[in-house]
């Protein structure tokens, strides 16, 4: 049976320095996945490579068996593949409504229409405020993003990657820069992503982890060094070695 | 909750019609004044209209989509020439085909401008678009069997509209032709702009990055809008020639798209109105200090580029309408 969604001994190298050492990791339907490491581990950087943002050394990625690793971002969205980003990408001087239209005009092939508004689109509209009401966006609908404050345009973040109803979800550290009174919103829209979707959610939030994650996957120096289940991870030594080496750099620094 | 939003919950759709009739009664009301008001004046008035449509079709490319080009004129001219020659060659002169033609021409013009100029960024954009202007032009220069190169182009004498409204001497039809053209441009750009199409392009001037996160392609959504900037530019170009009756290389010139620029910029970036005031404001100016002192002509639009830029970021529509905005928030 080939996986969902596959990579196959990605490397990186930004210069001399390796960010992505042969790492290898495969999803199926359903999985919640969580990606951690110390700081500058590589996770951004993975997701980067996995969907076209940054080109690889080497390695493959692959959607249902197909190789995708050829493919342009805007072609592996269309594959299914969507991520989040973990410094908020949005369009400043557009609503929330705005952007969440247009994620699904995109979708349904209609965003190159040069006439009509969604706003005339019952459909289009309807969906656009389920998906901003069950991120407790509705009441912002209409309010440019310059003007929301950063918990806020994290969770339209989020409500874009829904709109585009990936196959495979990657999200990268949803939930920084949220007030700590508003983490359970993003908890809340974790819950709520289709049961057949495969989420790699990556966070420092040990709490948010466990809970959501059946899986983890620590990744350090660019090199996987664990992928099992969570309450082995906490006890597994060279994951305790990675977190306690790097917060020993960080104090020596 | 999720499992279906009230209709309560859902804002009613944005009247943002209302507006475009009050905008369009705008636009009729000052082509009326305009045409009582200077009667001596149309030929000046009939330009503006010209340049007008340049500097619309710029701002979708610029103001729209964020693509940063000095080239712009090439479309224009290729409008201009593409009418001209086809009348003064080929006698088509039936002026509503002439109009078409200049359109495929501009298109054309932006699909190759497109092409070049998106292969660049940011100031390599820029670069690359002050050398489609040149060769454009020296292409206009070269071929003088068709475009009469430095001489400019004569010998276009366009039918009556619609075999009626002959072009008189006080260009009378070639002014309310002018208008006519622009209210149609306006109307189908209104709806372009507020459309999903008008919309990924403000998304891509914003962040090209997150667009293409979205599943859309940057590249091929700013050619389209190209091609269509060249539409407009063309049907500009063209009734350029309809009304002067002749093409020059000057339609083909940085200058001009340079100028057009500095309109656009003055108006406002990113509106359609700003297209418009902006274009007013400067080619009056032009016409009433060059008048008054054709040597300061240039300092003078230093000082006030300058001035703007400082005081009036937005430009003048621009800052205008946040002025209202604001004092409808206070207002509440
Ligand atoms: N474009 C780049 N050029 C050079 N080095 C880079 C580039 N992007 C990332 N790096 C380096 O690669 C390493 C991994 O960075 P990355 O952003 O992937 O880490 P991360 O695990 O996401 O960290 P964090 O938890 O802080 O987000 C870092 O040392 C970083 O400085
Ligand atoms: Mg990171």
């Amino acid at each position: 049976m080939t996986a969902l969604f596959e990579v196959d001994h990605l490397q990186k190298a930004f210069g001399g320095l390796n960010v992505t050492r042969d790492v290898s990791l495969a999803l199926g339907k359903g999985d919640r996945v969580a990606l951690i490491g110390p700081n500058g581990a590589g996770k951004t950087t993975f997701v980067n490579l996995v969907t076209g943002h940054l080109r690889p050394d080497s390695g493959q990625v692959l959607m249902g068996g197909e190789d995708i690793s050829r493919f342009n971002p805007m072609r592996r969205v269309r594959a299914g593949l969507v991520r989040s980003f973990q410094v908020t990408r949005l369009f400043a001087e557009m609503t929330p409504e705005e952007h969440v239209a247009l994620a699904i005009l995109q979708r349904q092939g209609k965003s190159g229409r040069m006439a009509g508004s969604f706003q005339a689109m019952p459909d289009v509209m309807r969906e656009t405020y389920e998906i901003l009401e069950t991120l407790n966006l509705t009441a912002l609908g209409r309010v440019p993003v310059s003007e929301i404050a950063y918990g806020q345009q994290r969770l339209l973040e989020i409500a874009l990657a829904l709109a585009l109803r990936p196959k495979v979800l990657l999200l990268d550290e949803p939930a920084a820069g949220v007030p700590h009174s508003d983490t359970f919103l993003i908890e809340n829209a974790l819950a709520q992503l289709p049961a057949d979707l495969a989420v790699l959610m990556i966070d420092h939030d040990m709490d948010l982890v466990f809970r959501f994650a059946k899986r983890v996957i620590v990744l350090a120096a660019g090199e996987i060094i664990f992928d099992g289940l969570p309450v082995d991870a906490t006890n597994d030594v060279r994951v305790r070695e990675a977190y306690l080496g790097g917060y020993a750099n960080g104090s020596a620094a | 909750m999720s499992a279906g939003v009230s209709v309560t919950a859902m804002p009613a759709q944005n009247r943002g019609w209302q507006r475009d009739l009050i905008g369009i009664a705008v636009i009729l009301i000052a082509a009326m004044a305009g045409y009582f008001l200077f009667p001596d004046n149309l030929a000046l008035l009939t330009r503006m209209i010209a340049i007008m449509l340049l500097v619309l079709s710029l701002d979708l490319v610029t103001g729209y989509c964020g693509v940063a080009t000095l080239g712009h004129a090439a479309l224009f001219g290729s409008g201009a020439y593409a009418a001209g020659i086809a009348a003064a060659h080929f006698g088509i002169t039936e002026p509503i085909t002439m109009i078409a033609i200049g359109a495929v021409g501009g298109a054309l013009a932006g699909l190759i401008s497109g092409i070049v100029i998106l292969r660049g960024h940011g100031l390599a954009q820029l670069v690359l678009s002050i050398a489609i202007i040149h060769l454009f032009h020296e292409a206009a220069n070269k071929a003088s069997q068709y475009t009469g190169g430095s001489d400019g182009l004569s010998g276009i004498s366009p039918d009556p509209i619609l075999g009626v409204f002959e072009f008189d001497l006080w260009g009378r039809t070639a002014y309310v032709f002018g208008i006519v053209l622009l209210l149609l441009v306006f109307i189908l750009l209104r709806i372009l702009v507020r459309s999903p199409f008008g919309m990924l392009c403000r998304g891509i001037r914003q962040d090209p990055i997150r667009v293409s996160a979205m599943g859309a392609s940057v590249k091929l959504t700013l050619i389209k809008m190209y091609v269509i900037s060249g539409l407009v530019a063309g049907v500009g170009g063209a009734f350029n020639a309809v009304s002067t009756q002749v093409v020059g290389l000057d339609s083909l010139s940085f200058t001009n798209s340079a100028e057009a620029l500095v309109m656009l910029v003055l108006g406002g970036v990113g509106s359609l109105y700003g297209a418009l005031i902006g274009t007013i404001a400067f080619v009056w100016i032009e016409d009433l200090v060059s008048a008054a002192n054709p040597f300061h002509w240039l300092t003078i639009v230093g000082a006030l580029l300058i001035a703007v830029v400082l005081f009036a970021p937005k430009g003048l529509y621009g800052t205008a309408a946040t002025l209202v905005e604001r004092y409808r928030r206070g207002g509440k």
